[in-house]
């Protein structure tokens, strides 16, 4: 009895046991003419969807906190303490919207590069890659300046939880930029040694995955904390 | 049971491409190793079989470390202001016992078992990544010797398990929690997450991309079906504790304000971000023990498991639902009537796919031929033991009940019946039904039974009394209580309770190393099973199949060899001998016969994680430059790694796909 309403659960073995090796082969492999993807590049995504849950951590704790910390300065100044930097205060947002848009440009350079190994066109690559990583270099360069200008005006890790959520949140961020930049650094290494022909794009192509990732990142990040205001 | 020689071929072990290849080995210091045995041969190994008992083997000395932790507790309690430990010395004994048993024993042995089992469950030859999961398996290890070490270097951490702010993030030189102790926590917990997400990637990967033709996904056997559920927890419900972990480190070390009240900070997104991390890890540790008892209780009921599917379906209705419940955990905390309601729905709703399980179990067994193994022992064990657990969970749900139970010794009661009673009983239950496969002979039997019932009893022994001295308003984490409070007799059972478990382990380990040596002799199916692990040689040889195997169902090893009768009673087709032994041969045949692939050793998993542990102590002690040193490590091995090939080319010509 329980072995037949567990039949009628499961396919039993003998629905499929007079299929030719073919047409098992068949089954699994491919069912619509959709191409598995590569284990690389399947690890890469549920990689990133990993990194995203990892940065949602970050931006959560800075939604909590965005209001919190100019309701505690305006409670200090009230009572007659010292006033405290808060974001808001400090943020220079057309130089940051440059250096953003520098980085989404990159991302255009990023997949140029991909294109361009298909084609085995190793010199575009080259330039490609190249701008890739001039770009990024550029945008780390700007949350450098833009940091240490914040810390000038007494804007600090330590200030209050506006600097902490905005310090850890963007550093992580730019850590990410500074592995991508590596990674593509040694991918162009790479293409000078011969180690980087057509065969490998998908070397290309899941560094690639990981650079949209950091812009994509960014730009939910540039929306939160730069683009909406901390309301009064 | 397709044997072309029904003898057990004597194998040559040594492997065929020690002397294949590059044979100026020692030519240059990093030229990349051959052996694929000898001592070590455990250090660059990248066969999941090797690492999966590497795996085991590290959680059973760490299980045994977190044993003695739980044993020093006990004796503290043995009677009213014992002075066995000093507070601080609890306080650590404690923290680590809960960090060990979770991170050190639970994640890793259970990696351990789908290292060795999910690829030769699903027909594969290895995992999709093979060095990747060397990498995991040094990073558990580095993390685990990492954490141990802080013993020597100014304290253990001591701000429990789930080192709740602003107790642990307070600043350093506050002096809450002073030493060192807290720091190491942090940062070997995040050593940790790396390993059991990129080990979680892998067995994702492999399951994905690697089954063999045939095994379709509703084809899987029930544990790989749970590891991929786990694997899919682990990648999404690690993440958001590593970031609150990495906030700790910066308020403790760098003086940011994260959980800082005085400006606004909010101690409670801790406990947030932790239990959203910390309930999927419940399931995390219990869903591969379900697993591993959905395989055995088949095979001794000599039946199909009753419900696959719906088996399958509440695995994955409890890694959804999972998600929904953590508060439960903070009901003291005063979130809120209505979020305090929904929670506790939620959580019992939770019990319904869990349900499900038992009651397909039980269906399972009903009218089964069964018989009475060690293995089956454990497995009935659990259902039991993990009922009675899931019971007292269930009034956790009922907030007004909870409220009264939390941090009491209630609490350690119950989930000690799911974790010990549930998801450790599961383990030792497979542990002795898979011995044989991995050294082709059988534990002793009537030891196992003895082990058992000593287990079964000591651990009965220990947590049932909890659960009245809970009531009684017994507080968890207190290393004192009074006499006037009347828990002294049950606390007196517990610390009974646990040497008699102590026993029951030292037992089964001795059973393990006797039978290792001087058990007896088995074929390749000894239990007459039901899944593809058990078509292939005992202990399994290192090319695993030799074919690919084609799969036409569910149970497909046990459809090959029996037919149902006009009873629908299982009958042995004609032909088919359960004394066939399969085809066996050496490696060197199986690859430049059979052309199997395999991937070679490297020296770069090992590295990698060296250089992490370097790195991590240079961020515990603040020493930047250690830090650099270690990243460098790390920056070099990554790059050795990224050249290296999967294969060395020289070895074999027909070198397909890219493998990480």
């Amino acid at each position: 009895m329980t072995q037949a309403i567990d039949n009628a659960l499961v396919e039993g073995p003998d629905s499929s046991i007079d299929k030719s090796v073919e047409e098992i082969t068949d089954d699994i492999s491919s069912p619509s003419g959709h191409e598995r993807p590569s284990n690389a590049k399947l690890a890469m995504w549920l990689f990133l969807a990993s990194d995203f849950l990892f940065f949602g951590g970050f931006i959560s704790a800075y939604l909590l906190y965005r209001g919190r910390a100019l309701e505690i300065v305006d409670a200090t100044v009230a009572a007659g303490g010292e006033s405290q930097k808060i974001l808001s205060d400090v943020l220079d947002i057309p130089f940051t919207s440059a250096t953003s848009f520098i980085l989404l440009m990159s991302s255009l350079t990023m997949v140029l590069s991909l294109a361009a190994i298909r084609r085995n066109d190793i010199r575009r690559t080259r330039l490609w890659l190249f701008s890739t990583v001039v770009f990024g270099t550029i945008f780390l360069g700007g949350q450098i300046f833009e940091f240490t200008s914040f810390a000038r005006e007494g804007f600090t890790l330590t200030t209050n939880q506006s600097g902490s959520t905005f310090f850890v949140l963007t550093g992580l961020h730019g850590t990410h930029v500074a592995i991508g930049i590596v990674w593509l650094g040694s991918l162009l290494a790479m293409s000078f040694s011969g180690k980087l022909v057509q065969k490998d794009s998908e070397k290309i192509e899941i560094a690639g995955l990981y650079w949209h990732f950091v812009d994509v990142i960014w730009i939910v990040i540039f929306t939160i904390i730069y683009l909406i205001p901390v309301g009064k | 049971m397709t044997a072309i020689t029904p003898k057990l071929e004597e194998v040559n072990t040594v492997s065929a491409r020690s002397h294949v290849g590059k044979a100026s080995k020692f030519s240059t210091l990093l030229s990349r190793p051959t052996k694929t045995t000898g001592p070590w041969s455990w250090f660059t190994s990248v066969d999941h079989k090797k690492i999966g008992i590497l795996y085991i083997a590290g959680s059973l000395i760490f299980f045994v470390v977190g044993g003695i932790e739980a044993l020093l507790i006990r004796l503290q309690l043995f009677s009213p202001d014992g002075s066995v430990l000093t507070a601080v010395q609890y306080n650590q004994m404690f923290t680590m016992h809960g960090t060990t048993m979770v991170f050190l024993v639970g994640m890793p042995i259970i990696a351990g078992f789908g290292n060795y089992l999910v690829p030769l469950m699903i027909g594969a030859r290895d995992v999709a990544f093979p060095r990747v999961n060397m990498f995991g398996f040094w990073v558990f290890m580095a993390g685990g010797i990492f954490m141990y070490s802080s013993f020597f270097m100014g304290g253990a951490p001591d701000g429990g398990w789930f080192g709740y702010t602003p107790l642990t993030s307070s600043p350093y030189a506050s002096g809450v929690l002073p030493g060192n102790g807290t720091n190491f926590w942090v940062v070997g917990l995040l050593l940790l997450a790396v390993g059991s997400t990129t080990s979680a990637l892998n067995f994702i990967v492999t399951v994905v991309n690697m089954r063999a033709p045939g095994m379709k996904l509703m084809r899987m056997p029930v544990f790989v079906w749970m590891m991929t559920i786990v694997s899919f927890l682990t990648v999404f419900a690690l993440p958001v504790f590593s970031a609150a972990l990495i906030m700790v480190y910066f308020d403790r070390n760098f003086g940011t304000t994260f959980f800082f009240a005085a400006t606004g900070g909010d101690p409670l997104l801790y406990q947030h971000m932790f239990w959203i991390f910390g309930h999927p890890e419940v399931y995390i540790l219990i869903l591969p023990g379900m697993g591993i008892v959905s395989e055995i209780l088949p095979v001794f009921s000599r039946k199909p498991l009753f419900g696959y599917s719906v088996i399958v379906f509440s695995g994955i209705a409890i890694g959804f639902v999972s998600w929904g419940v953590w508060a439960h955990h903070m009901f003291a905390s005063g979130l809120g009537p209505v979020v305090i309601a929904a929670f506790g729905v939620s959580t019992m709703l939770v019990a319904v796919p869990t349900g499900v399980k038992i009651f397909n179990w039980l269906g399972t067994l009903w009218g089964g031929s069964i018989t009475f193994t060690t293995p089956m022992l454990y497995a009935m064990g659990f259902i039991a033991m993990f009922t009675i657990g899931g019971l007292s969970g269930v009034t956790h749900a009922v907030v007004p009940a909870d409220t009264q139970q939390t941090d009491t010794y209630y609490i350690i009661a119950h989930f000690h019946y799911v974790l010990f009673g549930g998801l450790v009983f599961a383990l030792i239950g497979g542990i002795h039904y898979w011995f044989p496969k991995v050294y082709g002979r059988m534990m002793n039997d009537k030891f196992g039974k003895y082990t058992f019932w000593i287990t079964l009893i000591g651990f009965n022994l220990t947590f049932a009394p909890m659960h009245l001295s809970g009531l009684a308003g017994q507080a968890r984490r207190t290393w004192r209580y009074q006499e006037e409070l009347g828990v002294t007799l049950l606390n007196q059972l517990s610390t009974v309770g646990a040497f008699l478990i102590a026993f029951g382990v030292l037992l089964f380990v001795i059973n393990i190393v006797h039978s290792k040596f001087k058990g007896k002799i088995c074929g390749a199916d000894p239990w007459d099973a039901r899944t593809l692990e058990w078509s292939i040689p005992s202990p399994v040889p290192e090319y695993k199949f030799l074919e690919t195997p084609i799969v036409h169902g569910v149970d497909d090893f046990w459809h090959k060899k029996y037919e149902d009768d006009a009873d629908g009673r299982p009958q042995l087709r004609e032909g088919i001998s359960l004394e066939d032994e399969p085809l066996r041969v050496s490696t060197e045949e199986a690859i430049t016969k059979y052309g199997v692939h395999l991937p070679s050793p490297s020296f770069w998993p090992f590295i990698v994680p060296l250089g992490m542990l370097i790195a991590a102590y240079g961020l515990v002690l603040e020493n930047w430059l250690t830090c650099a040193v270690g990243v460098l490590v790390i920056a070099g091995g990554l790059v050795g790694w990224g050249i290296e090939p999967d294969t060395e080319p020289s070895e074999h010509s027909d070198h397909t796909g890219a493998h990480a």
